[in-house]
């Protein structure tokens, strides 16, 4: 499927009916999980601001997949010298960016009820997933600080690759170090600690998140392969 | 029954702020998104147009 899609034609014709339709369900499944999620009832230890759990966690875990995307778009244009690998690198960076600052975001909001603290710089999970931001900052900046594109994609995609150790230490910082943040409860060891009132709307929700973001990251390739397009054009244009 | 679901007690200050930021996040990813590929098609289209004349 994915050397199919490589093609740039094949790509644009697959993602003009696939990115929509992502978004539709999307919209279904973070509508029906909010549903439920706000639905729920208290926690017996965190009471109402539980709910922030249904939007700080999937952006969490979409912040994550999509920088894993970018480690695995920018491998395959480095080594492959693939366009359409690069401009899925270059889409993704925006939309990781964003899904973090949410996450840090509604987590500081969440923490300041729950630890009194708004930000703890000791803690290993917190100042990753800043790192994270940083490093998503750092990839746009980059590319956009080298006047030669190909270069600057180059330079960013190497960092991006270094990046991807940031990956395990964010999964593992609840275990490596002491934390206030909560441990891992849905993928461990004995099955999810969430009782299903909780599990089920955070799935929902985590479900649509990814959908919206593979709908938001197939339209930006496409708006970088015209991009690409009419500077070609226009290039040619000018030489004509 | 909204209000009840909208419900959050004293934590309303951080619940709804946190939905907020979603909210806005989200509106800043597709606004973005769709002005970018809806620009970049309308000039590559036009200048499609133009070398064919």
């Amino acid at each position: 499927m994915f050397s199919a899609l490589a093609n740039p034609a094949r790509f644009m014709a697959f993602s003009r009916w696939a990115a929509p339709i992502l978004g539709v369900i999307a919209a279904g499944l973070i509508g029906a999980g909010l549903w439920l999620g706000l639905n729920a009832p208290p926690d017996y230890q965190q009471g109402e601001t539980v709910k922030i759990m249904f939007i700080h966690v999937p952006a969490a875990w979409v912040a994550m997949l999509a920088y894993a995307c970018l480690g695995g778009a920018s491998f395959v244009s480095l080594v492959f010298r693939h366009a359409l690998a690069d401009a899925a690198a270059k889409a993704v960076a925006p939309l990781g960016a964003a899904f973090t600052g949410v996450a840090l975001v509604t987590g500081s909001l969440w923490g300041r009820p729950m630890w009194g603290a708004w930000w703890v710089w000791g803690d290993a999970r917190l100042v990753s997933v800043l790192v994270l931001f940083l490093l998503f900052l750092g990839y746009m900046a980059l590319r956009a600080s080298i006047e030669d594109e190909a270069k600057g994609a180059r330079a960013a995609e190497i960092l991006a690759l270094v990046g991807l150790i940031n990956l395990p230490i964010i999964k593992y910082s609840v275990e490596w170090w002491n934390t206030l943040h909560q441990g891992e409860s849905i993928m461990r060891a004995g099955g999810p600690a969430l009782a299903p009132v909780y599990l089920t709307p955070l799935l929902l929700v985590g479900a649509g998140y990814c959908a919206a973001f593979g709908a938001l990251w197939l339209e930006r390739i496409r708006a970088e392969v015209w991009r690409r397009r009419a500077t070609s054009l226009a290039l040619r244009a000018a030489l004509a | 029954m909204i209000g009840q679901v909208l419900s959050a007690g004293k934590y309303a200050a951080y619940i709804w702020p946190a939905y907020a930021v979603s909210l806005a996040g989200f509106a800043w990813m597709i606004i973005d998104t769709l002005a970018r590929a809806r620009r970049w098609k309308r000039r590559a289209d036009r200048l499609e147009n133009e070398g064919e004349r």
